[in-house]
């Protein structure tokens, strides 16, 4: 163990000179973690997103008096939207979301309430600017959720109809939906609970950009074994009384202290200059540690099957940079679904975040377990393939 | 062998199907400097990797100062200095950096350790640059550096693998100076080279090693008395040899004619006296002689009788 403590504070000495640990530990982290908090941030938290809809009420019932007044009321009352403007065609809101002064337009069919009440399909159409694609996606998820309220009680009062034999009087019937929707609330708009364990935008830029360089710059420790190989040291160093697995130990240990020195460099820097909020401090240490640990494996299992110390480091360029994409350090890769979020549960970057938003919505040590295993679990995995092969590096 | 810093036996080892180092046995006594010499790819640096225990053996047994050697070995390592064939140095350490990392590593007192750093940095001749990053160094202070870094623990055996490869004359002397001034402190040292006049000037005994194999071990002087003292004559010609072989065969100071396309080879005693009357016995028999090379008893022609092809080839 001293002789591996002593390569590692070598080590340590060679990368401080260079200045490779704080360029790429500390400025390009700290750096990008700035620019992308400025240049994003304000979007990302939503104070920014200025949205109007309009719409036309082209059926005149009680149904699209109840989509304008109420449902978009309360959207506009709740803050997703800047305004509402109601208009009297469909031509005229079309050419306000032409000219961008929407961002989109409702358009209640004619006959909407009397579908509603009758059982039969119906649709709200949204008209959404070109260049508002955000704003369109929010309208059209607004219709949505809406018409399928309203057609899940069509489908009621069809049954009751179908029960009883007739169809009730249009007095029974304005009653039965009326009493229907206020049960059903067709929307609901207020705080949404998840957004408490979403990080805020200087906390997640640091936290992503501190993760993704997390598993680049560790690649100085263990990189260093090739480097000794290709430079001729290593032997030098196999030549000395010591155990040859105290090199592979050393460049390990090299690797996690330049890893828990940049993360916690990055922490604290970002804490006062870009007032992220890294939560429990006890718990961002555990995630932290794991996080590294997890860095150390890949870093490792790469520099195992790379046969130069050039290969080793672009090929753990190339998997910093792929997986810190697939844990979402640059966008949120779970809306995307699919084989995309699949995949991003397989990074440890994923949960590394996760593990920060369970903090900061206000779990303790216990509360970020689930996210710990994965990351565990992705060092062992990596951890172990290395061990088979680190062998031969140092093999006699 | 009482005394002995080094035995090697019947060190072995193959990679597939070739047989780097097949039974090589020697040993270096106390004080005694000991040379590997052959041409490249003669299994010089093979031998000494599994003398160091940096390559694992297939046969044969090393101890070193009374330890076994092994590539599992940790103390009795301690006993080696070793210097590889290239510099192993960290450049981005400075020389006193370089050797106090390696002090460390072997284990030395910090009591001792800067002294004795200081020491090595004067032995090296570096000194007056030991704060400089060893990048800013020339190659030979390189060399110097990477030496000194193999003596720095006070090793029992130092181990030089082709130290002078690629050094400017200058520093090839200097290198040479250090060796023997250790040597003469008692040092044993196992030199490794294909410079046969390194050879003869450091080391006490030579081994001669081509294809792996230990083709014959001594003094200077057993050595060269091998080829009995004589010289080797190499007269270049243009016409057809053969005519010479016989009339040349006859004169009394030629042991032995070798005849070759386009070359006569003789093993002659006395060249220097002889010479005259055997350039004009090749003339007399009717072959022209266009050069001729004298190659005295040394190494080199031990070398040549021993494998039939030069140290450079």
């Amino acid at each position: 163990m001293r002789a591996a403590v002593l390569i590692a504070l070598k080590d340590l000495r060679q990368r401080v000179r260079d200045k490779s640990f704080f360029l790429w530990g500390i400025v390009a982290p700290v750096g990008l973690a700035a620019i992308f908090s400025l240049l994003l941030g304000s979007v990302a938290d939503g104070d920014s997103i200025s949205t109007t809809f309009g719409a036309v009420d082209l059926d005149g019932g009680e149904q699209g008096r109840v989509f304008v007044e109420e449902v978009l009321g309360a959207v506009e009352d709740a803050g997703v939207v800047d305004g509402i403007e109601v208009y009297g065609s469909r031509d005229a809101a079309e050419a306000e979301v032409s000219t961008g002064a929407l961002d989109a337009a409702f358009v209640i069919p004619e006959g909407f309430t009397a579908a509603v009440a009758s059982g039969g399909e119906t649709a709200i159409e949204v008209i959404g600017y070109i260049d508002s694609p955000i704003g369109t996606e929010v309208a059209r998820s607004i219709a949505t959720r809406y018409v399928g309220e309203v057609n899940g009680v069509g489908a009621a009062i069809g049954t009751v109809a179908a029960l009883e034999g007739a169809m009730p009087s249009q007095a029974d019937l304005d009653e039965m939906v009326s009493g229907i929707l206020q049960i059903s609330s067709p929307l609901r708009v207020g705080t949404i609970e998840a957004a408490d364990k979403e990080l805020e935008s200087s906390t997640f830029y640091s936290a992503a950009m501190a993760v993704m360089f997390l598993f680049l710059i560790v690649q100085f420790g263990v990189l260093g074994l090739l480097e000794e190989r290709e430079n001729g040291t290593l032997n030098r160093l196999l030549a000395a009384p010591m155990r040859r697995f105290s090199v592979v130990l050393g460049k390990a240990l090299t690797s996690f202290t330049i890893g828990v020195l940049s993360m916690t460099a990055v922490i604290v820097i970002t804490t006062f200059a870009l007032g992220a909020d890294w939560g429990d401090p006890i718990g961002v240490a555990v995630l932290v540690l794991a996080g590294v640990i997890a860095a150390l494996g890949l870093m490792m299992m790469v520099a195992a099957f790379a046969r130069t110390a050039e290969q080793a480091a672009n090929l753990q360029a190339i998997f910093g940079f792929l997986l810190a994409m697939l844990g979402g350090a640059f966008f949120p890769v779970a809306a995307a679904g699919g084989l995309v979020e699949t995949l991003s549960k397989i990074t440890p970057h994923a949960w590394f975040l996760r593990g920060l938003g369970d903090l900061a919505g206000g779990a303790g040590l216990s509360g970020i377990v689930g996210a710990l295993w994965p990351i565990l679990l992705f060092a062992a995995v990596t951890g172990g393939l290395a061990a088979i092969r680190l062998r031969k590096v140092v093999a006699p | 062998m009482a005394g002995n810093i080094l035995e090697a036996r019947g060190l072995r080892k193959t990679f597939g199907d070739l047989v780097a180092v097949d039974g090589v046995d020697f040993h270096i006594a106390e004080g005694e400097t000991y040379g590997l010499l052959g041409p490249n790819g003669a299994g010089k640096t093979t031998t000494i990797s599994m003398v160091m225990g940096l390559l694992e053996r297939d046969g044969g047994d090393v101890v070193v100062d009374g330890k076994p050697i092994s590539t599992s070995s940790t103390s009795a390592k301690a006993a080696i200095g070793y210097v590889p064939q290239d510099i192993a140095i960290y450049p981005d350490l400075t020389a006193r950096e370089n050797l106090d990392f390696f002090g460390r590593l072997y284990g030395m007192p910090s009591s001792t350790r800067k002294q004795r750093v200081d020491e090595v940095l004067e032995i090296i001749g570096l000194a007056d640059r030991a704060g400089d990053r060893s990048e800013e160094y020339s190659g030979g202070m390189k060399r110097r550096l990477n030496i000194g870094i193999g003596l720095l623990h006070g090793p029992r055996l130092l181990m030089l693998d082709e130290p002078t490869v690629g050094v400017d004359p200058q520093s090839r002397n200097a290198i040479l100076e250090s060796v023997e001034r250790l040597s003469r402190e008692g040092m044993a040292v196992l030199y490794t080279t294909h410079y046969m006049e390194e050879a003869e000037r450091l080391c006490d005994r030579v081994g001669i090693i081509d294809q792996g194999q230990i083709k014959a071990e001594g003094t200077r002087g057993e050595l060269v008395a091998m080829v009995g003292g004589r010289d080797r004559v190499h007269l270049a010609t243009t016409d057809r040899t053969e005519p010479a072989v016989g009339p040349l065969q006859q004169h009394p100071s030629v042991d032995e004619v070798t005849a070759a396309d386009g070359s006569l080879e003789l093993l002659v005693r006395g060249a220097a006296e002889a010479l005259p009357r055997l350039l004009e016995t090749a003339a007399s028999a009717g072959v022209s002689v266009t050069s001729v090379d004298v190659v005295e008893p040394n190494l080199e022609a031990v070398f040549l009788h021993l494998t039939g092809k030069a140290l450079r080839d």
